[in-house]
């Protein structure tokens, strides 16, 4: 990579003004630390509510381990320092029940990962762990869950086949499903279109800019073009330090900081 | 030109020194099997030889409960019932199995999911080191110990089926553990990262996903640990009584068809029926043992296709 201590100093990061934009989650001087380096350094951004944010950056910048860090999912992985306030609540305190909180703050990954269950046992799994145990509820909800996500027609009538049969999109929209049936405030995508074909990513996009209606929505892609069709904030990411935050109109014709600019020009990365 | 045409026709040096590997090889694959065709043949040809040099029905040397051979029994033919021995050896099995699976999956859990460091460091090395430990060791640890506590406990002599459970018990937690700890770990990480993004706890991921996806590892484990208990010898010989009865009860001394075998092979003669007839127990000990090895082919193979699309 290039020398670039000249331009880290360089840094513009969105603010909102509460007044006009609520927002969902937020985190204040976040650090994380794998034993003793530091994979974050820097990392204070806001998401608003209903809105597609996208993290970019090149690959090591941190951008998945912020987003994992935000339902701590890095609890035993990492040290996660600094504050994320979601509905005034520090959530990355000792005292909040993490279990309770990922209900809220839902996580889909890179690589499909459906439960080696039948479709229906996906989506109801999490839903008998809360306690809906009545056939109709479950029913009720597996329905809903995946007309969210774009595949109810497709898969209506297999519901009791393997999801492990399905091809990748499918799998990767039944673990859309299979998170948003539990009705979180937030869903996490980590890079959830890496390892599929164009014309499932493309029905993936699709299907959050349909759930971006009811959801918030915070996704890291490696992809710029994805990130410029889909998002409507756009955070880069470099060396564990988020350099620029704007709207992504912003972020892609018109870069503040050198380093975006270079990065999404394709000079590096 | 000509120089690589001649070199592309001949054999190289390496090319030959390939051939006589694989020819290496094949000859120590071929011995191994020879062997195990050889005990095969072995085995099936003394053991067969009780039904038809010596004329004893199949079905009484099967279900018959005297075991005396040499001397004929209350229906006029030779006493070698061995429905005692057989008895026997699957009571073991199967308690010894019961009693351990449960410990072995708790060890298993806490090892793999609980506390992997130190399961790592210490518990893993510490259940390796048993499965290490000489079986006569067991035995006689069984013996000084074992019994005495089931003849206080439980009345009886203290030699019996619940002696031997309590030894095999701990002869087959180390490997039942140890395999059921390796299935546990074969379960892909992102499946507990799945469960636990859905707000699943710790104890919800371990026991609806990790556990349900090693069960045909933890089942293959538990039939590796019943193989173990079904062929062991020497220290269930020690602690069971070798009285060739249908036991009466589980403190009552019984036998297995290990401990006969070891007891009398030494004393009879080559060819006569006594002899004979232990190879039948030794037959129906490989046969069995032939079983256990395709229970466990047969779940390893069902759990790969349900694991797997």
């Amino acid at each position: 990579m290039a020398d670039n201590s000249m331009t880290t100093d360089q840094r513009n990061i969105l603010k909102f003004d509460p007044k006009d934009h609520e927002i969902a989650l937020s985190t204040e001087d976040l650090h994380v630390f794998y034993g003793k380096s530091e994979a974050i350094s820097e990392g204070d951004l806001q998401f608003e509510r209903y809105k597609i944010s996208a993290l970019i950056g090149p690959s090591g910048s941190g951008k998945s381990t912020y987003l994992r860090s935000l339902n701590r999912m890095n609890d035993r992985i990492a040290t996660v320092k600094g504050k994320i306030m979601y509905r005034g609540l520090d959530i990355n305190s000792n005292d909040i029940d993490v279990y309770e909180m990922r209900r809220h703050i839902g996580m889909v990954f890179q690589r499909p990962n459906p439960f080696a269950k039948s479709i229906y046992e996906n989506i109801a799994f999490a839903l008998r762990q809360r306690g809906v145990n009545k056939k109709q509820d479950l029913d009720e909800i597996v329905e809903r869950s995946l007309r969210q996500a774009a595949m109810w027609d497709q898969v209506k009538d297999d519901l009791n086949k393997s999801a492990l049969a399905l091809s990748g999109g499918q799998q990767q929209r039944l673990c859309i499903a299979r998170a948003i049936a539990i009705k979180p405030d937030i869903l996490l995508l980590d890079e959830p279109a890496s390892a599929l074909d164009p014309v499932s990513t493309s029905q993936i996009e699709d299907t959050l800019l349909e759930l971006k209606q009811n959801y918030t929505i915070i996704i890291v892609t490696h992809n710029m073009q994805q990130a410029s069709r889909i998002s409507d904030y756009t955070a880069f990411f470099n060396l564990g330090k988020v350099l620029e935050y704007a709207e992504t109109g912003d972020i892609f014709t018109n870069p503040q900081v050198d380093l975006t600019n270079d990065y999404i020009s394709g000079n590096f990365g | 030109m000509d120089k690589i045409r001649e070199s592309l026709l001949k054999k190289s040096i390496a090319s030959k020194i390939e051939r006589r590997g694989k020819i290496i090889s094949l000859i120590c694959l071929a011995l191994i099997v020879g062997v195990v065709f050889l005990i095969f043949y072995f085995v099936a040809s003394r053991g067969l030889a009780t039904f038809f040099q010596n004329h004893v029905n199949l079905w009484q040397f099967l279900s018959g409960t005297q075991w005396n051979p040499g001397t004929t029994g209350t229906n006029g033919q030779p006493a070698v019932g061995a429905l005692p021995m057989i008895v026997g050896s699957f009571l073991i099995t199967i308690l010894s199995a019961l009693i351990a699976t449960p410990f072995a999956i708790g060890t298993a859990v806490f090892m793999t999911e609980i506390s992997p460091r130190r399961g790592a460091k210490i518990l893993r090395p510490v259940t390796e080191l048993l499965v290490g430990i000489p079986s006569v060791v067991y035995g006689f640890i069984g013996l000084q110990v074992v019994v005495p506590f089931v003849r206080h406990t439980f009345g009886g002599s203290g030699y019996g089926i619940l002696s031997g459970t309590f030894v095999l018990f701990v002869m087959i937690l180390p490997t039942v553990t140890s395999m059921s700890a390796d299935a546990l770990n074969a379960v892909p990480r992102y499946y507990r990262e799945a469960s636990l993004a859905l707000g699943a706890t710790r104890w919800q991921t371990i026991y609806k996903v990790v556990l349900r996806a090693a069960i045909p590892g933890m089942l293959t484990a538990i039939v590796f640990g019943m193989a173990r208990a079904f062929g062991e010898a020497l220290a269930v010989q020690m602690v069971i009584g070798n009285a060739t009865l249908l036991p009466q009860n589980l403190v009552s001394p019984a036998s297995t068809l290990t401990s006969i075998l070891t007891m009398g092979i030494g004393n009879t003669v080559m060819g006569s029926l006594q002899n004979n007839a232990l190879w039948s127990l030794a037959m129906i000990l490989l046969l069995m043992s032939l079983v256990f090895n395709l229970a466990i082919r047969y779940i390893g193979r069902k759990g790969k296709l349900s694991n797997e699309r």
